[in-house]
């Protein structure tokens, strides 16, 4: 809300090199991703999209190349220092802490970096629970009693607890069914719409990369080979993106999207 | 950063709420609670003026919002509106907050789930012991089928690889046994008898024994964590699917494995018991290797190596299914990955110092 022009991109890649031992799996790999938009990441199997997501989260250190959030570098002990705060992840499977219920889970990061009175606390964690559309009793619940997808919602609703600007989602979609893949999507845009959320989602899901992406970085020869919006990758001539958006499954993802756009 | 602040004007129709600040989680302390005390109280309606607000989130909106909604007249209009209306969707009208058990109630009822508990758990091991005997009878009598390439591996890495560990524990055993026994028993005058005190106790008793701890300690935990990850990740599952038992490809060969395995390291043990007893009696009491083991032969019966031999392949036993059990026994999450695994251990120390009780008063009745 203050001055959003003079800031930098909240998620900054430049020149990033990683490799394991011989094998190089990214060379001279740049991405930004720009305020308030929702940045799909797409590639191949083993082009190494958990790679480039650990390394931005500052889990894994690059071999080469800088990695900033918020202008800050990741890397670097003293600069990052309070970008956790900002920043929400979810993984795959949701990662929730098995030990903990629900809303313990969800409260967790909150207790970590706010003064906030605990009953307060435990009201917020609940609110969160509602907000991505759990019933609030599944906060007394432990993780391992909910379904993959309840895990999934869970695992949002406590990378959202501390309100971030910036949200990864890694697969948020794979394994659940249609109708809670569709109800994933909207969730995700009303949330980066209400709380005006920066997002970064690797995903193989084409329906979502349609629904909610506003810009897609397709991973390939070990950099990001094109950030476009999905219409201009539909053009593109080069041949994997234009197998993988212009394959069987890509046209009829599209075909269903722009049906949906004609009924609304 | 700028700290959350708030100031209430009086107006026509009730008040204005100003509010300056950051009302983000991050930043929020007790101003919340300070706004709702103030408007505990309060008639008429509630006007929020958010125009001096910094950052604002779902955790700011709803403190607000619970403080003011009794009164509030309308939401504000744009970005916060929408953040307040999503957040007023979400909000629970009243969090029905979970009536607590009194404590003696809970007492009793820990107690009671305990007991049942151990039932459960004494029926589970009878049987898993009944589903294995019957599993090593057919592996025996279709030996073609069984899995050889898992039980010479498991005979290596919960034996062989057991083999220093056992040498080293059951020699320093041995020495203490001997130093002990040689302070106490020359006080008498007869500190010759260090030999025989040496001989029947590591035969009898310790090496068994320490071997047996070990082998709890290493291969019960081994096992059960082991088989228990493969339930974890469903391969257990896999496995029924694919038409392998679970019984025969798991259990069967980590059993016999500690079958074949246990005696040969108990033995060991004994010699680097009584090698250990005898390099301490050499050091202390001068007594040479020859009188040493011609005593050896004299006085300790051939009787007491058969006692602790003849316990071996009931501890092994215990041992390998403890482990086995407990390992199958582990849920989706990793909080019973771990109680399971604790359980397995403490099980199987336990059942292997019971045992061997069981064992020394029957020998004893039978005067062996």
């Amino acid at each position: 809300m203050t001055g959003a022009d003079a800031e930098p991109a909240p998620i900054r890649v430049a020149g990033l090199r990683s490799a394991f031992g011989e094998h190089l799996v990214h060379d001279g790999l740049d991405l930004e991703v720009r305020k308030g938009e929702i940045l799909g990441l797409v590639g191949g199997s083993g082009t190494g999209k958990s790679v480039l997501l650990n390394t931005i989260l500052g889990l894994k250190r690059p071999d080469g190349g800088k990695v900033e959030i918020f202008g800050r570098d990741v890397h670097d002990p003293d600069a990052s220092a309070g970008i956790e705060r900002r920043a929400g992840v979810m993984f795959q499977g949701g990662a929730l802490f098995s030990a903990l219920t629900v809303g313990q889970n969800v409260e967790a990061p909150i207790h970590e970096h706010t003064a906030l009175p605990n009953d307060v606390v435990r009201e917020l964690a609940r609110l969160k629970i509602r907000l991505v559309g759990l019933d609030a009793r599944v906060a007394d619940q432990m993780p391992a009693s909910l379904s993959g997808g309840m895990r999934k919602r869970a695992g949002i609703a406590r990378a959202i607890a501390l309100d971030p600007e910036v949200l990864f989602l890694d697969e948020p979609t794979a394994g659940l069914d249609p109708m809670s893949a569709a109800d994933f999507d909207q969730l995700i845009r009303s949330l980066c719409d209400s709380l005006g959320l920066t997002v970064l989602i690797v995903t193989h899901d084409l329906d979502t990369l349609h629904a909610i992406t506003d810009r897609i970085a397709v991973l390939a020869e070990k950099r990001v080979i094109a950030t476009a919006p999905i219409a201009e990758l539909q053009h593109s001539e080069h041949a994997w993106i234009k197998a993988y958006f212009n394959g069987p499954r890509g046209r009829a993802a599209e075909a269903s999207y722009s049906d949906e756009r004609r009924t609304h | 950063m700028s700290a959350a602040a708030f100031n209430i004007r009086k107006c026509a129709t009730g008040r204005i709420l100003e509010l300056s600040g950051d009302w983000s989680s991050l930043t929020l302390g007790n101003e919340a609670l300070e706004l709702e005390r103030e408007l505990a109280g309060a008639e008429g309606k509630t006007e929020l003026d958010l125009s001096a607000v910094g950052r604002l989130d779902t955790a700011g909106a709803y403190l607000v919002l619970k403080a003011a909604r009794r009164t509030l007249s309308s939401l504000p209009p744009g970005e916060a509106g929408k953040l307040f209306a999503l957040v007023q969707a979400a909000a629970e009208e009243s969090a029905a907050p979970a009536s607590p058990t009194s404590l003696i109630l809970q007492f009793f009822g820990n107690i009671g789930r305990g007991l049942a508990r151990t039932g459960e758990a004494a029926l589970n091991s009878a049987n898993f012991a009944g589903r294995l005997y019957v599993e090593l009878v057919r592996a025996e009598l279709s030996p073609e089928k069984l899995r050889k390439i898992a039980l010479v591996h498991v005979m290596e890495s919960a034996g062989v690889d057991a083999l220093p560990i056992i040498i080293v524990m059951n020699f320093f055993i041995g020495a203490v046994v001997a130093l002990v026994g040689t302070n106490l028993l020359a006080s008498l005058g007869v500190a010759v008898f260090t030999v025989q005190l040496v001989g029947v106790a590591v035969f009898r008793e310790f090496a068994v024994l320490i071997t047996g701890i070990l082998l709890a300690g290493r291969s019960a935990s081994s096992f059960a964590a082991q088989i228990g990850s493969m339930k974890m990740n469903q391969e257990i599952d896999a496995m029924q699917v694919i038409g392998v038992d679970p019984y025969r490809a798991l259990v069967i060969p980590r059993v016999l494995a500690l079958l074949i395995m246990m005696p040969i390291l108990t033995f060991a043990g004994m010699a680097a018991g009584i090698i250990g007893g005898f390099l301490v009696s050499w050091a202390a009491l001068g007594i040479g290797p020859l009188f040493f083991f011609s005593r050896l032969q004299e006085t300790v019966s051939i009787n007491h190596f058969w006692v602790g031999m003849s316990k071996v392949p009931v501890l092994a036993m215990l041992i390998a299914m403890a482990g086995c059990q407990h390992g199958l026994a582990v849920e989706g999450d990793v909080e019973s990955l771990g109680a399971e695994v604790t359980a397995a251990v403490v099980q199987s120390i336990f059942l292997i110092i019971v045992v061997d009780a069981l064992f020394a008063i029957i020998y004893m009745e039978l005067n062996i």
